[in-house]
Order: C-alpha cells, then sequence, then structure tokens
C-alpha cells in the first residue's frame, strides 16, 4: 500500500464540541484513510478552515463561542473557504430543519446519532461530487 | 042632671067663628085640628083649655092640646080621661056637657070648677073631650058651636089617623127649614114608608099621578131600593148608621149615590120613625172610586219601584265590589251589600267596629266633598285611593274609589255613584312585582358578581393555558434538550461499538463480538424510545408540521414493504398486498402516512407467529376516505385492551417479563399522526382470531 503522491488523502476538519464524538469520528476517518483536523468551536473551526483549507468540513451546528450555522455562513462568504463543502450535523431534533442548514450554505445534512461509516459513507459522496464537478 | 042651657049665639063673633072653621078645615090632623080650637076658644073665652083624646098606638090618652094649664096638669086630665073610676071617665058614653066642681077632680086642675064637652059624631061614642076652667054650669056658645064644629071633624081625623099611622107634623118652619136642605130629607116608618119627604126627597122618591112613566118607574126603583137599603141596616136598632145606596135621578136618568144617615126615633114600645138623610156622594163616589184608581195605580207602581229597586238591590249586592248611591249633597241613599259591610253601623257591633266604621265613612264624606265641591263642577269623575278599616278585623282595606257623578236630564245633578275596587290584590301583586324585580336586581347582581368572577376565572384560566402552554413548551424543551443531551452519548455508545464490531480497533473475538451487538441493539432501542418521545413531544407541541404533496399508494406501499423486507424475510409469514383498481392520487403528508403503516405492518409481523400479514388499500367514493389495512392471524387483543394499546407506554402486557418488545409508542403515535391527517386508525380483533388495524384518512388533507 503506497501513497500515490499525486493523490495525498483529503483532509477532513471535524468540528464538534463533544470531545468523544469529534474523537470518534476522526479515529474513524482515518481508519477509513483520510487526514483529519478538529476544532471545538465555530471560531476555531474559521481558523482552522482559512488556515489548512480542508477537503471537506463536517460541522456539528450547535456550538459553543460561535455556532455551525454562522460559522457556515462565514465559511460560505469568504472567496478562500467558499468552495469547501460542509457537511452539517446536528443532534437537534426539534430545530434540525436541513432548510436552515441550507440556508447557511451547507452542502448535506446528518442527523445525530449519526454511525461513523455512515458519515463516511457522506465525506466520500462529497468528495467524488467535487472531484465531479472539478473534472467539468 | 040637668042639661045645661044652651049658650045663646053671639053674632059679634061670626068673623072669628070663620076664621077658625076654615082653620079647621084645613087642619089634616087631628092634633092641629084639636090644638087650633083650643086655642080659638082660650083666645075668645079667655079661660084654660085642654083637649083630651087618642094618643099615639092608642094607649094611653094624652092632651091633644091645651092653653093655660101646665104638663102635670094636662097629665092629670089625660089620666082622668082614661081613668073609669074619674067623673071625666063617663063621658065617654054620655052625651051632652056638664059642669063639674073643682072638688069633683083630682088634682084640682081648675080651680074654679071645670066644664067636660065630650067630642064626637053626633050619636056616637066621644072620641075627644074638651075641658074649660069655668067656675059654673052653663055652656058658652062659642064653646059649643066650636064642639059641634070641631067634634065630627076631630073624629073623622082621629078615624084616618088610626088607619095610618098618625104623621106627626112639623110646624111650617121647621118644614120650611126642612126643605131648605139640599139634601134629601125623610121622615119613614120602620118599613120604609114615607111619612115625610122634604122638596129634595121627594124630587126622588116621590111621584106626582102626573108624573112620566120614567119618572114613575124611577122614583118605584129608588123607593124600592131606600127601603131595602133600610132595612138591611138594622134601622130597628138604636143610634145611626151610615150606608151607601145606589139611586137613580128620575129626571136626569144618572146613576146617582146616596150615603144615607138613619137615626130611628124610639118610642118606649119600640121605633116610632126613622130620620134619614141622604148625602149625594156620587162625584165623591167617582173622586174615591178615581182616587182609589189612582191609588191602585200608584200601588203598582210603588210594587213596580219596590221590585225594581229589590232587583237593583239583588244586582247590586251580587257585584262584590262594595258601591254607594248618594244624593247630591252626599248624603247615602243606598248601598250593596260588600259596602254595607264597610260603611253600614249595625247595632250589634262591638265599639272597635263601630269606630272603624265611623272612620270608613268620614274618609267616604270627605273623598265626596271634593267632587261636590264648586271647583269640581264641571268633574264628571273622581278618583282617589282610600285606605279603609276592615270593620271586624281593623286590617288596612286599601281601595280605589272611583265615583260617577249622575246627572238628569237637565244635566243637574242627580246623584254620585261610587264603585271601590279591593287594591289588596293589586298591591300585592305590585308588592310581588317588585319582590320580583328585587329578586331578578340581585340574581342580576349575582349574575354580574358571578360573570365578573368567570371572566377573572377564565383570565386565570387563560393565564394558567399560557402558563400550561408554557409549561408545555418548556417541557417539550426539556424533553428535546434531554433526548439531544441523550442522544450525544448514545451517538458516541453506537458509535464505538459500531468501530470495535468493524475491527477498528483490532479483531473482536466471538463473545466480544456478541457483546458488542448486545450494546449496540440495546443502544438502538434506546435510541428508539428517545425518539419516539421526541416524536410525541413535537407533536403534542405544534412542532410536527404538515408537508402536504401529491403523491400514490401503490409507490408508497412498495416502499414500505421493501423496508420491512429485512424482517419479513425472517419470519416465516405470508405477506401480501392488494390495491384497489385504479386507487386516486392523494394530497396529504407523505411521511406520516408511511410512519403508520410502517408501524402496524411491524406490529402485525412482530404478534404473528404463523398464518399470514395481509395489506390492503380501497377508496370509498363517496366520503373521499381512504383506508390502508392491515390483517393478521397473529395472537389478537381482547376487547377489554383495544382501548388500551392505543395509549402512551401502554401494551397489552406490560410486565417486566413480557414476550413482546417495543417502547408502548408505537400506537400512540399513529393515532397522532393520523389525528393530524384527518384521519384515525380503526380495530377489529379478538383472542386467537388476528387483528385488524386501518388507517383511515381523507384523500385530500386541509391544513389545520
Amino acid at each position: 500500500m503506497t501513497n500515490t503522491p499525486e493523490k495525498p488523502k483529503p483532509l477532513v476538519l471535524v468540528v464538534d464540541d463533544y470531545q468523544d464524538a469529534r474523537e470518534m469520528y476522526a479515529e474513524y476517518l482515518e481508519f477509513s484513510g483520510f487526514r483529519v483536523a478538529e476544532a471545538k468551536n465555530g471560531q476555531e473551526a474559521l481558523d482552522k478552515a482559512f488556515e489548512l483549507v480542508p477537503d471537506v468540513i463536517l460541522m456539528d451546528l450547535s456550538l459553543p463561542v460561535m455556532d455551525g450555522w454562522e460559522a457556515t455562513r462565514r465559511l460560505k462568504g469568504d472567496a478562500r473557504t467558499r468552495h469547501i463543502p460542509v457537511v452539517a450535523l446536528t443532534g437537534h431534533a426539534l430545530k434540525g430543519h436541513s432548510e436552515d442548514a441550507n440556508q447557511a450554505g451547507c452542502d448535506a445534512y446528518v442527523t445525530k446519532p449519526c454511525l461513523p461509516d455512515a458519515l463516511v459513507d457522506q465525506v466520500k459522496k462529497m468528495i467524488e461530487r467535487r472531484e465531479a464537478a472539478q473534472a467539468r | 042632671m040637668a042639661s045645661p042651657a044652651p049658650l045663646p049665639p053671639a053674632d059679634a063673633d061670626a068673623g072669628a067663628r070663620l076664621v077658625l072653621a076654615e082653620h079647621l078645615l084645613a087642619c089634616e090632623s087631628a092634633t092641629a085640628c084639636a090644638r087650633a080650637m083650643v086655642e080659638w076658644l082660650a083666645r075668645q073665652c079667655g079661660i084654660a083649655v085642654a083637649c083630651l083624646g087618642p094618643g099615639d098606638g092608642g094607649a094611653a090618652s094624652v092632651c091633644l092640646a091645651a092653653e093655660g094649664l101646665s104638663a102635670p096638669q094636662q097629665l092629670t086630665l089625660a089620666r082622668a080621661w082614661d081613668e073609669p073610676a074619674s067623673p071625666l071617665f063617663s063621658f065617654r058614653t054620655r052625651p051632652g056637657a056638664r059642669w063639674l066642681a073643682a072638688d069633683a077632680l083630682e088634682g084640682s086642675t081648675f080651680a074654679g070648677g071645670v066644664l067636660a064637652v065630650p067630642l064626637g059624631r053626633p050619636g056616637s061614642p066621644a072620641v075627644a073631650l074638651l075641658t074649660l076652667g069655668l067656675s059654673g054650669p052653663g055652656v058658652p056658645p062659642d064653646v059649643a058651636w066650636a064642639a059641634a064644629c070641631a067634634g065630627p071633624l076631630l073624629a073623622r081625623l082621629l078615624a084616618s089617623d088610626a088607619r095610618t099611622p098618625r104623621r106627626p107634623e112639623p110646624d111650617r118652619l121647621l118644614r120650611r127649614v126642612i126643605n131648605a136642605v139640599s139634601d134629601p130629607v125623610l121622615l119613614t116608618d120602620p118599613e120604609g114608608a114615607v111619612l115625610f119627604a122634604n122638596g129634595r126627597a121627594e124630587a126622588l122618591l116621590v111621584a106626582g099621578p102626573d108624573a112620566s112613566p120614567g119618572r114613575a118607574r124611577a122614583v118605584e126603583l129608588n123607593q124600592r131600593l131606600f127601603r131595602d137599603t133600610l132595612a138591611q141596616g138594622g134601622a130597628t136598632g138604636a143610634g145611626v148608621h151610615r150606608r151607601e145606596v145606589p139611586l137613580v135621578d128620575p129626571v136626569e136618568g144618572m146613576d146617582l149615590l146616596f150615603e144615607l144617615v138613619t137615626t130611628p126615633v124610639l118610642a118606649p114600645d119600640g121605633p116610632a120613625v126613622v130620620v134619614s138623610v141622604l148625602r149625594n156622594v156620587t162625584d165623591l163616589g167617582r173622586a174615591a172610586q178615581a182616587l182609589g184608581e189612582s191609588y191602585r195605580k200608584l200601588r203598582a207602581t210603588e210594587r213596580e219601584a219596590r221590585s225594581e229597586r229589590h232587583r237593583l238591590d239583588r244586582v247590586l249586592d251580587s257585584v262584590a265590589a262594595p258601591i254607594i248611591l248618594s244624593d247630591p249633597t252626599g248624603g247615602m241613599v243606598m248601598m250593596n251589600d260588600p259596602a254595607e259591610r264597610l260603611f253600614a253601623q249595625l247595632h250589634d257591633m262591638g265599639e272597635a267596629s263601630g269606630r272603624r266604621v265611623r272612620a270608613n265613612d268620614a274618609l267616604f264624606g270627605s273623598f265626596l266633598s271634593h267632587l261636590l265641591g264648586p271647583e269640581n263642577a264641571g268633574v264628571s269623575r273622581w278618583k282617589s285611593q282610600l285606605t279603609l278599616d276592615d270593620p271586624s278585623t281593623g286590617a288596612p282595606v286599601p281601595m280605589e274609589a272611583m265615583a260617577n257623578k249622575v246627572l238628569g236630564d237637565q244635566g243637574e245633578l242627580t246623584g254620585i255613584v261610587t264603585v271601590f275596587h279591593d287594591r289588596t290584590e293589586v298591591l300585592e301583586r305590585a308588592r310581588l312585582l317588585e319582590r320580583v324585580k328585587e329578586v331578578s336586581s340581585d340574581l342580576e347582581a349575582r349574575v354580574l358578581s358571578a360573570t365578573a368572577e368567570l371572566a377573572e376565572q377564565n383570565e386565570k384560566l387563560r393565564r394558567q393555558a399560557i402558563q400550561l402552554e408554557q409549561a408545555s413548551a418548556a417541557k417539550s424543551q426539556f424533553l428535546a434538550n434531554m433526548s439531544h443531551e441523550f442522544r450525544t452519548p448514545l451517538n458516541a455508545i453506537l458509535g464505538y461499538t459500531n468501530m470495535l464490531l468493524q475491527g477498528v480497533s483490532g479483531e473482536m473475538t466471538p463473545p466480544q463480538r456478541r457483546n458488542l451487538t448486545r450494546i449496540d441493539s440495546n443502544g438502538r432501542h434506546l435510541l428508539e424510545v428517545i425518539n419516539e418521545i421526541l416524536d410525541i413531544t413535537r407533536i403534542e407541541a405544534g412542532r410536527m408540521p404538515l408537508h402536504l404533496t401529491d403523491f400514490g399508494l401503490p409507490e408508497l406501499l412498495q416502499e414500505v414493504m421493501a423496508e420491512m423486507d429485512p424482517i419479513i424475510a425472517r419470519s416465516k409469514l405470508t405477506v401480501e398486498t392488494h390495491l384497489e383498481e385504479g386507487l386516486p392520487g392523494v394530497w396529504t403528508d407523505r411521511q406520516k402516512v408511511k410512519q403508520i403503516v410502517l408501524n402496524l405492518l411491524s406490529n402485525a409481523l412482530k404478534f404473528t407467529h404463523e398464518g399470514s400479514v395481509h395489506v390492503s388499500a380501497e377508496y370509498q367514493n363517496g366520503t373521499g376516505i381512504l383506508s390502508i389495512s392491515v390483517k393478521d392471524t397473529g395472537i389478537g387483543i381482547d376487547l377489554s385492551n383495544q382501548e388500551k394499546i392505543f395509549e402512551d407506554f401502554q401494551q397489552v402486557d406490560s410486565s417486566p417479563t413480557r414476550a413482546y418488545g417495543g417502547t408502548g409508542l408505537g400506537l400512540s403515535i399513529c393515532r397522532r399522526l393520523a389525528t393530524m391527517l384527518g384521519g384515525r386508525v380503526s380495530l377489529q380483533s379478538s383472542p386467537g382470531q388476528g387483528s385488524t388495524f386501518t388507517l383511515h384518512f381523507p384523500r385530500r388533507a386541509r391544513r389545520t
């Protein structure tokens, strides 16, 4: 198993204030062949996104300091990060409207609880979609 | 006894003798004749003279006439003439005059002797005796002549007097006086034979020989009527009798009515004559008749008036309201019984009752005086409220007095009628009405206060509802937060378990894998419970919106079957669907229909061990209702549990050792979702016979 240099592993930014969940997703993503960066809140997510420019961002919407919606709006409002797909994660069934997330500029929407393999499938779909878009 | 020498004739006295002769001839009665002779002799000779003769009835002789003698002397002479022992008695049979000495006679009537001269027809016994007081024998010629003249005349007259009852001869003055009386006056014997009648009586009862036959008949009739009346009246008794006798006017022929007044003049041996006076009462009779007639009429009128009055009384008495008739001065004329009870003073009423009646009268009087005052002359009606006293009990009787003036033809006041109306009932009613008003206003006040209270309660309730809503919202929020907080660790549990099972941390031994699988399935169950609680919470909080879309049932059912396929494959049941031909497209919340059918189907698969599960769909055109039924051949549900199973957390068997798992929330969510769609879930089942759950929902849902 050799990694081709042309094809570096995609970088996924996992944003979640709940450490167990964040590390679980991170571990499974690494297990599934991704590079992973982590952020504990919206502000940190913005900083990391501007700094690292990940391929996909997994964004938990309920976050301290700055929530996921605000962070997503800012990312989509910035030319440097506008192209990065954002997969929204929410455990709030009551407020968990996909429209809110879509309005904020999310590209996909996943309801917690979400098993790691399902999440990784979603991430893979996003990357394929992006590559297909870039190929056109 | 030598007869006395005759007296020489006295020529000088021829004129006087002629006068006497004429007079004698005119005499109609013996008494008159005797009187004329005695008066003449006494005048001629200047001596006392008496003529004795038979008396009335012929019992005792009397002195027919006398001059110069007292009444006892006359009586003595008359008795001597009747006494057989007396010397005078002998002259009855012995003719010729004789002188008797004074001592020959008892009573010495004539002091100087007496010359007795028998009178009568020559050769017959003397009928009378002439006695003259002479002092010696010798007959004076005048005496002889007068005796010779008057003797036969007396005899004749006495004889006729004896034949016809002797009529007492009233003297002419008396006759004239009686004739002057305008009323008929009669002297009759007891049988009614007329002895004497005045002119007026003769006109009625005496008819001359030359009278007309009609007049004679009328007189005859009158005489008969008169005699009958006289006979009826017991004219023989003493005293005055008055009777009415109807006679006929012989000239005019008119009926006359007389009052007959008879007075019998009694002799010692019975009634001698009857004096009758007739008073013409014809006009009086007619007047009396007319008077009687008008009196009768008056009586009749009075009777009528009385009966009218009685009738009026009865009418007035029959009226329950007191009525009083007053005269124009205000005096009481009449009143009916009800009025009497209030105003009439009775003898037997007590002191207090009397006082009350007087007070009532005074009140009524002052009431009337208002109407009678000059200031109210133009007023014909007067109404006033009087509070009278009940005389017997003293209880106040509130009355309304209504007085009406009764006017005569000329518009003059003839009386006043006052009618009283008892206002007790009216007042009572008014009082009751007042009471009702009071009560109703009280009630109104109470209602108002109750309403206010109710409003307050409503306000409180509203606030409570808001609080409840807020509490409910808080509860929902809490549940949402809680479930979120559950999910986060649960997410980690399920995630790590999943990763371990996938061998992220290396290969698992079979016991580890089995244990991890149990962790996983328990975690999933917990997640299911949390999800369902969250569903119910969202529905109740109204945070489960309807997403209405157009879709077809066949595709939906296909989807459901595909999703349930792993479970169906594991069971040994025959599962088939049957869709009616031409099911219409529906407009409702697809997700909710799907959730309900999924739930019903998974229940059917869970509680059925052998047989089949049959899913069918049909449409009722008339009502626009679609039905999706899930029919199984499972254990069934008895009737007592058929309602219970739709309640939260309720299962037929909720014991910890129950054979069937599940949250007990599935059917309650189904029912809530069906309600949101405007439909319902029905159940038909019996134990051991399987169950049929049916979702009924309208083809087109309405947003609520």
